[in-house]
């Protein structure tokens, strides 16, 4: 077992400004303090010099243009959910360690990933694309990854004896105990682990309790931990509400973006793809705008997802400025990749039929693009309708015209020559589409082979209804 | 004597930037035959260019302008490959589709106004994953001609369109242009303009009696 430990210091940071990017210098309020002090700060704020810990009169004081924002720790959970969903990509077995951290045990998956070297720069680059700074550690122990990954970023220690020494020269801050506990023991005197682990086991349980000792016990790999393990739900549905209305389209491309790539972490962990999507928009008193985004094959790919998102999103008409977006996807299909024949050329852009579909239907909508279907009918506005064509018909033996007139319309002039006819069709009593026609194929004085029908037993009254073309 | 310093002849005229003419040395075009016997004794390769822009103009609705194409297609389409029709003017009528052997699961229809059938007409072509494009914009300037004729060349599928004949007497960068004409209660085809054919006066072809 080899229980690698992501901890991402920012996670708060980001689920609060997850509507806007944040610009200039913010921070974040402590949720739980009941005098309002600050919980963590961005770059740009620290270096004004706002402390994690000042109160936000002082804050103020120094950086009066600072944007302030409570903790949100439903975004925040959802968030890490998130980054697990991504994470399962690489491991079978991704546990959350609220509120930042997440276990995932990547024994298992050292051979598929050609090791540790290689695993960990994929987990690093796909975690700095996606904007998340983050420290990393692997350890046998679960507990152990866990306390190293916030004191030494990037550790990898394989053998058991290693850890415990490394566990010993901590400083007791480090530890992973509660800090009373380690304010206690260091008002004893002790100022590394591996002082306190040396102590006899009564005498331990007696200065730091059952829980410390416990505690120790599974840094150290001497009791076992349970982890649940994280399962990737069967549907997706994501909210993000904006601080202000959002006018138009341009500014929900930021918070789509984040949507489309949060449902494609979850797809890749399914190992699944989605073919239909809804955003929903709310509006101020209640309104809401849904686009439906419907693809022809299942997709998975972030970049293609938003891509499509987009120009539905920017296509739709939005009547009020929006509130909050929401990324809904009831079904998560299997997703098949796409086969290409490997001797065959790629031409022109290379796309594939599913693809240039999609392209085709998000510009002109899905009514633009038809396939034509036979109809076992003798009526000949019923012998072809749009549709998905069946192979199960076969087509009449009757010489039919290639072009079909949406509606029959009289024919001026009268044709010239009657080449083939008359063919009586007279049928549809039965659904009250009842006809009754004589269909004959004529030529007009400038040569074109028409098809055209008297009402039977006259002879005038011509009626065009399609070019032999 | 060095081989290299004095060359055959043969090897001169080998070299691709001379032109000969003669019958048995034709240039190579890419073609999908059209089905019809006479049409493709006539043109270069014998067929539609592939990877080109063909256009056909016709007079009147109703000549066998489509007849010129539908063998081609038909083949395309059972061999899976796709093949779209762009903005046709009538319902494209799937009984004559499937007597004509269309497999009407590899045909589909654009339907779209002149500015977006001129792009659409131009992703399916560029895109590489259909067999022929086939567009009536009545209204297309060369510039848009022009486009189509290179989203062609770069997805190496057959683009077919139809205009009016009005247009023949127009300048066109289309590397086939056919005119659909009546006289005589019969359809000729007269070629009038091919790439690699040497003679632009082809006699007419009488197609439809």
């Amino acid at each position: 077992m080899l229980w690698a430990c992501l901890r991402f210091p920012g996670l708060a940071f980001s689920a609060a400004f997850a509507a806007t990017p944040e610009a200039g210098p913010s921070a974040l309020l402590d949720h739980k303090a009941r005098q309002r002090l600050i919980a963590a700060t961005n770059a740009e704020a620290s270096s004004l010099g706002v402390r994690r810990g000042q109160s936000l009169a002082a804050a103020r004081a120094l950086c009066p243009a600072l944007e302030v924002r409570p903790r949100d720790p439903d975004a925040e959970e959802r968030l890490l959910t998130e980054l697990a969903a991504w994470c399962y990509q690489f491991s079978g077995h991704v546990s959350l360690v609220p509120p930042n951290a997440l276990l995932m045990e990547v024994g298992a998956s050292l051979r598929l990933f050609d090791g540790w070297p290689v695993l960990a720069e994929r987990l690093r680059s796909g975690l700095v694309g996606q904007g998340h700074a983050h420290t990393l550690a692997a350890t046998p122990f679960a507990a152990a990854s866990w306390v190293f990954a916030a004191s030494a970023d990037g550790m990898v220690l394989p053998d058991h004896e290693g850890v415990r020494r490394m566990l010993g020269a901590l400083p007791l801050a480090q530890s992973g105990l509660p800090v009373a506990t380690v304010t206690s023991l260091q008002a004893m005197g002790f100022r590394r682990l591996a002082e306190v682990i040396r102590l006899p086991r009564p005498e331990l349980t007696r200065r730091i309790g059952r829980e410390g000792v416990n505690w120790l016990d599974r840094v150290q790999g001497h009791a076992s931990d349970v982890l649940p393990a994280w399962q990737p739900p069967a549907s997706f549905r994501q909210k993000i509400e904006f601080d202000a209305e959002l006018d138009g389209s341009q500014p929900l491309l930021f918070p789509l973006r984040r949507l489309t790539r949060s449902l494609a972490n979850l797809l890749a962990a399914r190992d699944g793809g989605v073919q239909r999507f809804t955003l929903a928009l709310e509006h101020a008193r209640g309104e809401t705008t849904h686009v439906v985004v419907a693809m022809a094959a299942p997709q998975r790919d972030a970049e293609r997802l938003f891509e499509l998102a987009r120009t539905r999103l920017e296509r739709a008409s939005l009547p009020a400025p929006a509130r909050a977006i929401e990324l809904e996807a009831a079904e998560l299909p299997v997703f098949r990749p796409p086969v290409r024949d490997l001797f065959e050329p790629v031409r022109g852009d290379g796309l594939d039929w599913p693809t240039l579909d999609e392209r085709l239907r998000a510009r002109l909508g899905d009514a633009a693009l038809r396939q034509i279907a036979l109809v076992a009918d003798h009526r000949p506005e019923y012998a072809s309708r749009y549709g998905k064509p069946t192979d199960t018909v076969s087509s009449p033996r009757q010489r039919r015209p290639l072009w079909l007139l949406r509606r029959p319309q009289p024919m001026r002039p009268e044709p010239a020559a009657v080449l083939a006819g008359p063919e009586r069709i007279e049928s549809g009593w039965w659904d009250g589409g009842d006809t009754r026609r004589d269909y004959y194929i004529v030529r007009t004085a400038q040569g074109q082979h028409a098809w055209a029908y008297l009402p039977p037993g006259t002879l005038d009254g011509w009626m065009l209804h399609g070019w032999f073309a | 004597m060095n081989a290299i310093a004095s060359p055959t002849l043969a090897q001169v005229l080998d070299h691709p930037g001379i032109w000969r003419r003669s019958a048995d040395r034709q240039p190579r075009v890419r073609a999908l035959a059209t089905g019809w016997t006479s049409l493709d004794a006539k043109l270069p390769g014998g067929g539609w260019p592939q990877g080109a822009l063909s256009e056909i103009l016709y007079e009147h609705d109703g000549l066998g302008e489509l007849d010129l194409v539908m063998p081609a297609l038909a083949a395309l389409t059972q061999e899976h490959r796709r093949v779209i029709f762009v903005a046709p003017p009538y319902l494209p009528y799937a009984p004559a589709l499937a007597a004509a052997g269309v497999d009407l699961r590899f045909l589909h229809e654009i339907h779209a106004g002149s500015t977006e059938a001129a792009w659409s007409m131009e992703q399916c072509l560029r895109s590489g994953c259909c067999g022929a494009v086939v567009g009536w914009l009545p209204d297309i300037d060369y510039r848009s001609l022009r486009r189509l004729q290179l989203a062609a060349e770069s997805g190496d599928a057959c683009a077919m369109l139809f205009r009016s004949a009005e247009h023949a007497a127009q300048n066109s960068p289309a590397a086939l242009r056919l005119k659909v004409s009546n006289s005589d209660e019969a359809t000729y085809v007269d070629v009038l303009k091919s790439r690699g054919l040497l003679t632009t006066t082809a006699p007419l072809l009488r197609m439809r009696a």
